[in-house]
């Protein structure tokens, strides 16, 4: 089977890639580009961990074909720390205990910068239901829903700052 | 003040690290997407690997034909269990459980008959994902489908399908002549059940039934394997132990230990589930064939087909009291599946099952059980939720007949030190009294419910063990240490291991880096599991620093031209008591500094069995509400109360807690294994497999109570375990409380509960 040739911007970098017709964005991502924060928990859309941002919109990346990316802006959890620091969510996270094994850890970051991103002062009800569609077996969420809403109090007072 | 730590320390004040929040030495590599899981190790020339696995729950394999898979271009190494080693039964202890290394091979790959859904029969490592793919569909295996049977009260009757035609009932005077599907009869007896009924007043007595459940790590097994011409073997993985997969691997390939390195993968998730080994001897015998690395990495579906889970059960408990709530009696009988090969946590249930309370007279017994299901895995404190689930049960229902308070109940009942434990040895430092006050005192307890609420109550309680672990501490030449373990880091123990070794050291948690290193590189360490690794593996960092604060007095007397007997550690630095010498004090960095001048590198390595791991208790209160038109439970408020020692990094504890009670909440609620009438399991996916996500569940909040472990140098007990086993009985009880009649058969998924209340009209 031939390749397909995949131009896209990654984490604001151009890359190119060759990747199979049926390859999963997911695996494009870890196998050929060697990103490998995105995670496969499922391969099915239903754990989260492979979240990523296209286009600034919140998406499975184990759900999207690799030919899919063609011309598209991706996001990635390689890319969520900054000019040497991290991000504020990153840094709650840490703060707060929020992950144990740390495997679902990525994906919820991408999530819930995805929900601040678009709405910066949730509640916590808001927050449990947009992260509904990132498992974590490890926490019992309460440490990750404090770590994002304290989080969204800090950026905002940094905005308003 | 000479020795800094050779007694345990009662008093929290005099800790600096111990019991504080720094952030784990490992985050940022987990928050940034740095950290390396099985699944993202790469080797040059690397093949990717696919298994084969049966489509029946039982058949015997009549052929397996390779040749068109091996002839497909790209394919360069096909492999069934005429790969490996036929073994003979052997019993190897890893962790908590003990594991048949023949039934552990014929788990790995099927040799004559295949015992579930799932089962493996054949593997295929070729140069890319889609060519193995194809190759598996050229492989022609011929079965000879069987019989099956799936759940364990079926799989006990004499006209069951037999799984192992000759197993025949361990545990039964005399011995049966006739081989079935029990494995085992466990029994544990005390006083005189009958004479204990007589004198109750009051008798409850009920049967439970709860379903196979994943431990539902996100992370899916993955490993990558190489192995040279002469049988040199690495292996990297995600695992609760590397060293029990060196032992696995070894024994089921036929190799020398030594010849067997295991490097540790971060691992995401493991609850028990990663205590074993599926892929890891395939991925090398792949590359023994094929000359070539080899990574296999499951897929969700076969992680629910072929690993885990824990136990569907069958327990009838029977309690008999006086009208004043003390317990005279009590009876249980409990069947755990075992799956495809003997060795559910029937035992281990047995001993759990009235552990927290003071019995005079009692009688358990237990059946292990083979079904046509996966072979089960331990799973977070293996055995006890479900007993758990139906003797705090019986007990919710002798409260509430009797009129008595839940936690008076089991006040009045349950266990203190200086009693002996249903399981045999004697309590001593235990909490449990503790336990039940601060769960009574907590203002969730005493908190009004709205109309329609229930508020149910349970306890629960694990062993915690100890076991061999080693760990070596070696101080940097600028004073800052790293301390190296052998235990896998499943949920921030690398942040305890610094915490304890900087507490002894008398620095900061930042100034030691903890390293999980891979099997040649440190003394051997039983796996993680039976939350032993604060414990035991922390008993091992802390007197390897103490040898090193041992060495750095030393080395001070020595510049001070004194007796080492004259030299006291304190806050860091060695200070001087020779009334003779006016010297001033040497820090630590200025001795790591000097070592070459005063006798070399300053290093210690401990290797320990330990022993004396306290027992740990739990009492969960759990507040639902019910929709009646649908028949969803949800969890309004959840407190969850553990005797935890003491907590080395309280947030980790916590989070220990939190994530157990979740865990136990799904269980109740929602989770199970479904298995068709073809008995192919239904729902091996995280859609149908509902596992509790963020809008399920409110905050958990966890109540740490501290009653030190003096066997411990810091007080700590093992605490991942203890907080799954209340979980499903107090989700229950509160069931109860709100819909006013008893749901004994879990999961209270909206369905059953729905059906529940269209019966009771």
């Amino acid at each position: 089977m031939s390749k397909v040739h995949i131009r896209a911007r990654v984490n604001g970098d151009p890359v190119e890639f060759l990747a199979e017709q049926g390859m999963t964005l997911l695996d494009a991502l870890r196998d050929e580009l060697g990103l490998t924060g995105a995670k496969e928990g499922c391969g099915s859309g239903d754990c989260g961990a492979c979240s990523i941002m296209v286009d600034e919109r919140l998406v499975c990346s184990c759900l999207m074909l690799a030919p899919e990316a063609e011309g598209r802006r991706i996001e990635t959890i390689e890319g969520m720390a900054r000019d040497g620091g991290l991000h504020p969510l990153q840094r709650k996270f840490l703060e707060h205990a929020a992950l144990q094994c740390g495997f679902c850890t990525p994906g919820l970051l991408v999530a819930a910068k995805a929900l601040l991103d678009q709405n910066p002062d949730p509640t916590e009800t808001e927050t449990r239901f947009w992260l509904a569609g990132n498992l974590c077996r490890c926490t019992g969420y309460d440490k990750v829903i404090r770590a994002v809403m304290d989080a969204a109090a800090e950026l905002r007072q940094a905005h308003s700052a | 003040m000479t020795d800094v730590i050779d007694k345990p320390k009662q008093d929290g004040p005099d800790l600096k690290v111990v019991g504080t929040r720094p952030v784990r030495p490992d985050g940022v590599d987990k928050v940034t997407g740095r950290a390396a899981f099985g699944a993202d190790y790469r080797l040059p020339g690397m093949l990717t690997g696919r298994i084969l696995r049966s489509p029946h729950p039982h058949a015997r394999i009549v052929s397996i034909d390779t040749t068109k898979a091996k002839a497909l271009a790209g394919v360069k190494a096909v492999v069934t269990a005429a790969d490996f080693p036929d073994l003979d039964s052997e019993e190897y202890e890893a962790g908590e459980s003990a594991a048949d290394i023949r039934d552990l091979s014929l788990n790995v790959m099927a040799r004559h008959k295949v015992l579930y859904d799932g089962h493996a029969v054949a593997a295929v490592a070729a140069t890319s994902a889609s060519v193995a793919e194809e190759a598996l569909g050229l492989i022609e295996v011929v079965y000879e489908v069987l019989p099956h049977v799936t759940d364990v009260v079926e799989a006990m009757s004499p006209t069951a399908p037999l799984l192992h035609e000759g197993m025949i009932t361990q545990g039964v005077t005399p011995p049966p002549t006739r081989p079935s599907n029990i494995a085992k009869r466990f029994a544990s007896q005390r006083g005189d059940l009958e004479a204990g009924f007589a004198a109750a007043e009051v008798v409850i007595e009920d049967s439970f039934t709860t379903q196979a459940v994943h431990q539902g790590y996100i992370e899916p097994h993955a490993c990558v394997a190489t192995m040279t011409e002469d049988g040199q073997s690495v292996v990297w993985s995600s695992s609760q132990g590397q060293f029990m997969v060196r032992t696995y691997c070894a024994k089921l390939l036929g190799l020398e230990v030594a010849d067997v390195r295991v490097i540790p993968a971060e691992i995401g998730g493991g609850f028990g589930g990663k205590t074993t080994v599926y892929l890891e001897p395939v991925a090398l015998a792949l590359s023994r064939i094929s000359g070539a690395p080899v990574k296999l990495v499951m897929s969700r579906d076969e992680v629910f087909r072929a690993t885990g889970p824990t136990s569907g059960t069958a327990i009838t408990v029977k309690i008999g009291a006086t009208r004043d709530g003390r317990f005279t009696a009590a009876q249980v009988e409990l069947k755990y599946q075992a799956g495809a090969f003997p060795g559910s946590p029937a035992g281990a249930a047995v001993m759990t099952a009235l552990a927290c309370y003071d019995l005079e007279n009692f009688s358990i017994i237990g059946w292990d059980v083979v079904t046509n299901t996966p072979k089960v895995a331990a799973y977070r404190a293996p055995g006890a939720p479900m007993v758990a689930f139906a003797v705090e049960g019986v007990i919710d229902e002798l409260a509430r007949n009797l009129g008595i308070d839940p936690i008076a109940i089991r006040e009045l009942n349950g266990v203190r030190d200086g009693m002996k434990a249903s399981y045999g040895p004697t309590f001593r430092n235990i909490g449990f009294q503790e336990t039940l006050q601060a769960a009574r005192e907590h203002p969730h307890y005493s908190a009004p419910l709205a109309p329609g609420e229930g508020r149910g109550v349970a306890a629960g309680f694990w062993f915690n063990v100890g076991g061999e672990s080693t760990a070596a501490l070696h101080l940097n030449e600028d004073g800052s240490a790293v301390v190296v373990t052998g235990s896998p880091d499943i949920g921030g123990s690398r942040a305890s291991m610094a915490m304890m070794a900087a507490e002894v050291l008398g620095v900061g948690a930042d100034r030691v880096r903890p390293v999980v290193a891979d099997t040649a590189s440190i003394g051997f360490s039983m796996l993680t599991g039976g939350s032993r690794t604060t414990f035991a593996t922390g008993m091992a960092v802390t007197q390897a620093a103490q040898k090193v604060v041992e060495s750095l007095k030393a080395r001070a007397a020595m510049t001070w031209e004194t007796g080492a007997e004259h030299v006291a550690w304190e806050n860091g630095q060695a200070i001087c008591l020779d009334p003779a010498k006016d010297v001033k004090a040497l820090s630590l960095a200025e001795l790591a500094a000097n070592a070459a001048r005063t006798g070399g590198p300053i290093s210690a390595e401990v290797s320990l069995n330990a022993q004396g791991a306290g027992p740990g208790f739990g009492v969960h209160i759990c507040d639902v509400a019910i929709d009646r038109e649908t028949g969803h439970v949800a969890i309004t408020r959840y407190t969850a109360v553990q005797d935890v020692g003491r907590a080395i990094h309280p947030a980790y504890v916590e989070g220990q807690i939190q994530g157990g009670a979740a865990q136990g909440i799904g269980w109740a609620l929602n989770e199970e294994y479904v298995f068709g009438d073809d008995g192919r399991m239904q729902n091996s996916g995280f859609l149908d497999y509902r596992m509790p996500v963020a809008s399920d569940l409110p905050m958990i909040e966890a109540v740490m109570v501290e009653v030190p472990n003096p066997r411990h140098p810091f007080g700590a007990k093992g605490v991942g375990e203890v907080p799954i086993v209340p979980p499903l009985a107090a989700v229950a009880n509160a069931v109860r409380g709100a819909l006013g009649f008893r749901m004994a058969h879990l999961p209270l998924s909206p369905p059953k509960v729905r059906a529940a209340l269209d019966r009771s009209g």
